[in-house]
C-alpha cells in the first residue's frame, strides 16, 4: 500500500513572544522555533503504522523553503521512506498549496494520501480536501480512525460533541487526519541521523508540470494584536499570597 | 447582484446553531450589499426544517432527495454545484464545522470560487470579499482578502456571529429539483456512532479543574485531581491531554468533547484556544493558572495567575486539605 503524506513546516507560536513585522503583514519569526506540524506528524505516524500492517512504502511531500528539509528528515526518522520538498513560491495560500501538491502527485500511483486536519499556524484546514477534489478522488476530513477493508478504507470523521460519524470510501483516497488518533512514538536521535542519510528530493515550481497562472485566492492584508475586550485580574504576591487570594475567590463563587 | 447563499447544516432531526448565525451574519452582509440572502435545505424529509427556516430569511430553497438524508460531500456537493451554477449566488456562506470542513474546500476547488476558512467576520469592500481570520493559536488576527471573482465562498467559525431570530414575516419556501441519480459508491454513510457514557459526568459539577497540556505531563494529574476533589469538584481537560492520553476522553471539555456550565472553572496549563474556550465561556467565574501572560486564556478568564503551576497547586492543596 503507497502511501503520501503532505506536511507543513510551521512556527511555534504557544509559549513564544510575538512580534509583528514592520509592514504589518506577518509576524517576526527569526526567533521563534520551526517544527513538523501536530496534525501532520499524526498523520506520519499513521502512515507508518499502515505500512508496518500492509507493507509499501511512504512518501512525505512539502511544499515550503530551503529549511522545510529539517522537517522531512524527521518524517524519514519516523518511518517515511521517501521525501520530496517543492520550493515554496514568494506567494502561497492553501488553495496554490493545493495545485502544487496536485500537479506533483497526480501523475504518480498512490492508495492513500494523508494531510493533517489544518495547520496550527493558519488553522485554514483547506488543503487536504481541495487536493482531493483536484486529483479527482473522494475524501473524508477529520479522521480518527481507519481500517482498510479490501480496495476500501471505512474510517470514523471527528463531529461535534463526542458523536462520531463512519464512512466507507473506495481507494485510493484522500484523507485529513485528526490528532489522537494514534500514539506518537519516540524519535531516537539515532534514528534522525539515519534518517539525515537519506535522500530529500528538491523541486522548482517550474520543473512539477504546474500550469502556468497558478495564484493564491486569498492575500492576507495585514496581522494585529486582537483587541483587548477583557483581561483577567491578575492576582499578586508571593505564591502564598496569591493561593490565598484565589482560595477566598473560589470559595465565595462556590457559594453563590 | 447575486444573492447570499446560507447553506443549512442539521443533523439528526436538528437544525444546528451555527445555521442560525449564519442566517445573521448572511442577512447583514446582503442589506449591506444591497441584495437579499437564501437558506439552502438539503435533505430528506425536511419541511419542518423549512418552516422554521421561512420565518428567519426571506427565501428557502429546498432540495429534497431520500439520497440526502445522511451527509455525504459527493452528494452535497453535486446539488450545491448545480444550484450555484443555477443561481450565480455572490457568496456561499457554510460553517466552520467537520460537515463543513468535508465539503466547502472540494467545492470550492470544483466550481473554482475562491473560499476563506474559520471567519470571524466578512465585509465587502466594494465587490470584493474581505475576511477578518484569527490565526497562531489565537494570538494574533488577520484581515485577509479574496481575489475579485463573480462568486465567493466563506466558512464561518460557530460561535462568533449573532444568530438570526425570528421575524414575523414569513419568507418563501422554493423546492429545486434534485439533480441526483441516485447513490454514489465511491463514499458512503455507514452510521453515527456515539460517545459511550461512561465514568464522571463533568457536565454536572459545580466546580471544574481543567488541565491542558502546559502541565508537562501525566505525572502532576494526581495531585491536582485531589485539588479538585478536596475543592468538592472534578477533573476535566482540553483536547491535548486526551491525544496524549493522559485522560480518558469523558474527561475533554471542548469542541468535539462536552460543553460545561460550572460556577467555578480553574484552568490549569491550558492556552485558551478557541475550541476549548467555545465550550466552557459560560462559566460563572473562569480562573486561569499559566505560565505564559500572553496566553489567549486571559482574556477569557475572570481572574488569572501568571505562573508555573508547579509554584502554585501543592501549596493550593495544602491549603484545601479537610476542606472538602
Amino acid at each position: 500500500m503507497n502511501i503520501v503524506v503532505c506536511v507543513k513546516r510551521i512556527p511555534k507560536t504557544a509559549e513564544a513572544d510575538i512580534f509583528i513585522e514592520k509592514d504589518g503583514r506577518d509576524i517576526k519569526k527569526d526567533h521563534l522555533v520551526f517544527y513538523l506540524n501536530d496534525w501532520d506528524g499524526y498523520a506520519v505516524r499513521e502512515a507508518a503504522l499502515l505500512k508496518e500492517r500492509y507493507g509499501g512504502e511512504v512518501t512525505v511531500i512539502t511544499v515550503g523553503p530551503e529549511e522545510s528539509k529539517e522537517v522531512l528528515t524527521r518524517c524519514l526518522a519516523m518511518g517515511a521512506d521517501r521525501a520530496l520538498r517543492v520550493e515554496e513560491p514568494p506567494d502561497l495560500d492553501g488553495h496554490l498549496t493545493a495545485e502544487i501538491l496536485s500537479a506533483v502527485i497526480k501523475n504518480q500511483s498512490f492508495d492513500l494520501i494523508l494531510t493533517g486536519v489544518q495547520a496550527e499556524d493558519d488553522n485554514a484546514g483547506q488543503v487536504g480536501v481541495e487536493l482531493a477534489q483536484m486529483l479527482g478522488l473522494p475524501h473524508a476530513a477529520i479522521v480518527t480512525h481507519i481500517e482498510m477493508t479490501g480496495d476500501k478504507a471505512r474510517v470514523r470523521r471527528e463531529l461535534e460533541g463526542g458523536i462520531d460519524e463512519v464512512v466507507e470510501l473506495k481507494l485510493p483516497a484522500v484523507l485529513t487526519i485528526q490528532t489522537g488518533i494514534n500514539e506518537p512514538k519516540y524519535v531516537s536521535l539515532a534514528a534522525i541521523l539515519d534518517a539525515e542519510d537519506k535522500e530529500i528530493k528538491d523541486l522548482g515550481t517550474g520543473e512539477i508540470g504546474l500550469s502556468p497562472g497558478k495564484t493564491p485566492d486569498t492575500k492576507t492584508d495585514r496581522v494585529f494584536f486582537p483587541p483587548v475586550t477583557k483581561t483577567a485580574e491578575i492576582l499578586k504576591g508571593s505564591p502564598e499570597d496569591v493561593v490565598k487570594q484565589l482560595t477566598e475567590i473560589i470559595k465565595k463563587k462556590k457559594g453563590s | 447582484m447575486g444573492e447570499i447563499f446560507v447553506l443549512v447544516e442539521h443533523r439528526q432531526g436538528k437544525i444546528r446553531d451555527i445555521t442560525y448565525e449564519m442566517l445573521g451574519a448572511g442577512e447583514k452582509l446582503a442589506s449591506q450589499q444591497g441584495t437579499s440572502s437564501t437558506a439552502v435545505l438539503l435533505g430528506h424529509h425536511v419541511k419542518t426544517f423549512a418552516e422554521e427556516l421561512a420565518l428567519r430569511i426571506s427565501k428557502v430553497l429546498v432540495v429534497e432527495d431520500a439520497q440526502l438524508e445522511h451527509f455525504n460531500s459527493i452528494l452535497y456537493q453535486k446539488v450545491l454545484a448545480s444550484l450555484i451554477a443555477k443561481h450565480q449566488p455572490l457568496l456561499t456562506l457554510i460553517g466552520h464545522t467537520a460537515f463543513g470542513m468535508d465539503l466547502a474546500p472540494s467545492l470550492s476547488a470544483e466550481m473554482g470560487l475562491p473560499l476563506v476558512t474559520d471567519c470571524i467576520g466578512l465585509s465587502f469592500e466594494a465587490s470584493r470579499l474581505k475576511a477578518l481570520r484569527s490565526i497562531y493559536g489565537g494570538k494574533v488576527n488577520a484581515d485577509v482578502s479574496l481575489r475579485e471573482s463573480q462568486g465567493y465562498m466563506a466558512t464561518l467559525r460557530p460561535g462568533v456571529f449573532r444568530p438570526a431570530v425570528p421575524g414575523e414575516k414569513k419568507g418563501g419556501i422554493i423546492i429545486e429539483p434534485s439533480p441526483l441519480h441516485g447513490a454514489t459508491d465511491i463514499k458512503m454513510f455507514v452510521e453515527y456512532i456515539e460517545a459511550p457514557l461512561t465514568g464522571e459526568d463533568i457536565t454536572q459539577a459545580e466546580i471544574i479543574v481543567s488541565v491542558g497540556q502546559g502541565i508537562g505531563g501525566p505525572e502532576h494529574i494526581p495531585m491536582i485531581e485531589e485539588v479538585a476533589r478536596n475543592l468538592g469538584g472534578v477533573l476535566a481537560c482540553s483536547r491535548p491531554v486526551v491525544d496524549r492520553n493522559w485522560l480518558p476522553k469523558e474527561r475533554q471539555v471542548g469542541v468535539s468533547g462536552k460543553t460545561v456550565k460550572p460556577k467555578v472553572y480553574l484552568a490549569i496549563g491550558i492556552s485558551g484556544a478557541f475550541q476549548h474556550v467555545t465550550a466552557m465561556q459560560g462559566s460563572e467565574t473562569i480562573i486561569a493558572i499559566n505560565k505564559d501572560p500572553r496566553a489567549p486564556i486571559f482574556g477569557v478568564a475572570d481572574y488569572g495567575i501568571v505562573d508555573d503551576f508547579q509554584n502554585v497547586i501543592p501549596i493550593l492543596r495544602e491549603k484545601t486539605k479537610g476542606t472538602k
